[in-house]
């Protein structure tokens, strides 16, 4: 069966070119970066070579981009590494309610150690209200993080705006872009980005590498102790392979940024106008506009998400859903139900996230499908436009949720 | 994740629908559990000649609906009792454990829906 990718916003193939230096950094070219001799030299230029990469893409300094494990390890340094570094100043940091878990989690953790966090609410859109980050900066305030782009609904937040707030108010403002590096331009100085996340495997380079740009003067904390290694913030033997890689994606990246986006959106329209004109009962989540360009996010109403991606997969077509039972928790999609999205609305979402790889077949024939999917599903539902559950019928086994 | 069984019963579902003037409706779940069960029994004498099901739910909710229409077509409302969510997953040769408490309530809108059937027929 031919099978068609739409889970980009999960990973991406890794670019041919990228895979091929991956290789050649790890068989070939081996050395330890640190090292005095040739072999090390040679992958200490890599490395220097691909920070040039990264910080080309984000309008930043080499010395401005420090090399990570990815998203995830980028964004607790950002938090952790800022509110302990900053502790003196103030205890206090503004975040969103729709962040990734990356940065929900890390600012959990941060308010057990004494820090208070305020998480702002969202428009239906997804939409953070630049009003409301004013409103809640206090003179205890040192950090605003809120992501570039929303990983499920592909919102894309007022980033500039924010950033000015910041920049006024000197507070230090990071940005989780881990969707949004490749798939949009982003110039950290244009937007007043102090911090930036991203990660390697979003845009067609290697799992398991990703960067942090922090602006220079930025005063933060290394979370891991070790050797000297970048710079002392980030301990540990470089992953060579993985920073030359995640090097020629950001460069690929740059150079194909437009025609990337072109293509990607002009699918993404046309998926989005075919749902629309042959499915009732629907609801687009996420901005209309300012949305990523690959993002598709829709709610089909009286069905489940995960039933919808079975069916789907069983006709070659990946994609992802913000039911609970795709979620690995009990609950919906935090990021839905912030929208205001009732749980029943949640539970039939799905994610189409579109890459350079797919094709206008690849679009008609899901618009093909999918209808036929989502019929045959209503057909099996007892919820309808009119259907009449049991009032509060009580599902006993939820308390233990 | 699931089984060849638990696939076979959600790409195949056996006994979808309604049934028109039942003996006896059930449902159980809710939408913000995500799964909402609902089981149609016509009955005869004692005995389910016929069952229908309709489910809102992931591939585990509609697998142990459909499962549990098969396991009680022409049983007696005795045996139906008897059988419990646990055995539906059983006959679906398992289901993940993280599905084992929140999409496995089939037997559960059978006992509601003779329940139903049982006090409607007391009046």
């Amino acid at each position: 069966m031919e099978r068609i990718y739409f889970d980009h916003s999960a990973t991406t193939p890794v670019d041919k070119e990228v895979a091929k230096v991956t290789l050649e950094y790890m068989t070939e070219k081996y050395g330890n970066p640190s090292s005095v001799h040739f072999f090390g030299r040679e992958t200490r230029k890599a490395v220097e070579e691909a920070r040039s990469s990264v910080a080309a893409l984000l309008g930043a300094n080499a010395n401005e981009i420090f090399f990570t494990s990815g998203g995830t390890e980028s964004d607790n340094l950002a938090l952790k590494g800022i509110a302990f570094a900053n502790r003196k100043k103030g205890n206090h940091i503004i975040t969103t309610t729709i962040e990734h878990h990356a940065v929900l989690h890390a600012c959990e953790y941060l308010e057990k150690q004494g820090f208070e966090i305020t998480y702002l609410p969202v428009d239906e859109n997804a939409m953070v209200r630049v009003e409301d980050v004013k409103n809640a900066i206090t003179d205890k305030t040192i950090l605003i993080s809120v992501m570039f782009a929303n990983n499920e609904v592909g919102t894309i937040q007022p980033i500039k705006e924010i950033g000015q707030l910041a920049k006024e108010n000197k507070i230090y403002f990071h940005t989780d872009a881990v969707q949004a590096v490749g798939n949009y331009p982003i110039d950290v100085n244009e937007y007043n980005i102090d911090l930036l996340s991203l990660s390697g495997h979003k845009l067609y380079g290697p799992k398991g590498i990703g960067a942090i740009y922090i602006r220079k003067g930025v005063k933060i904390e290394s979370l891991q102790q070790g050797g000297s290694q970048e710079r002392k913030l980030r301990a540990g033997t470089e992953n060579v392979s993985g920073i030359v890689g995640l090097g020629k994606a950001t460069e690929l990246a740059r150079l194909e940024m437009d025609s990337r986006i072109a293509h990607v959106k002009t699918l993404r329209d046309k998926l989005i106008a075919g749902i629309q004109e042959k499915i009732t009962d629907i609801k687009l989540n996420g901005h209309k506009d300012l949305r990523l360009p690959g993002n598709v996010n829709f709610s089909f109403l009286y069905i489940e998400g995960e039933s919808l991606l079975l069916n789907l997969d069983l006709k070659g077509i990946a994609a992802s859903s913000g039911s609970a039972c795709t979620s690995g928790s009990l609950d919906p999609s935090h990021v839905l139900l912030a929208m205001g999205l009732t749980h029943e609305t949640a539970h039939g979402s799905l994610r189409l996230s579109l890459g350079r790889g797919n094709t206008e077949a690849d679009v008609s024939y899901c618009l093909e499908v999918l209808p036929q999917i989502v019929e045959r599903l209503r057909s099996m539902s007892p919820l309808s436009a009119n259907s009449k559950l049991a009032a509060n019928n009580p599902c006993n086994q939820c308390d233990h949720h | 994740m699931y089984t060849d069984k638990v696939m076979d019963h959600f790409t195949n579902p056996r006994n979808v629908g309604e049934i028109e003037n039942p003996s006896g409706v059930g449902e159980v779940g809710n939408a913000k559990c995500g799964d909402i069960m609902r089981i149609y029994l016509d009955v005869k004498d004692g005995i389910i000649k016929d069952v229908k099901f309709k489910t809102f739910g992931c591939g585990a909710a509609i697998a142990t609906s459909s499962m549990v229409t098969e396991l009680v077509m022409g049983k007696t409302l005795d045996e139906a009792l008897k059988i419990s969510n646990d055995a539906v997953a059983e006959a679906l040769d398992g289901l993940p454990p993280a599905k084992m408490h929140c999409s496995n309530l089939a037997a559960d809108a059978l006992h509601e829906a003779i329940k139903d059937y049982i006090s409607k027929k007391g009046k």
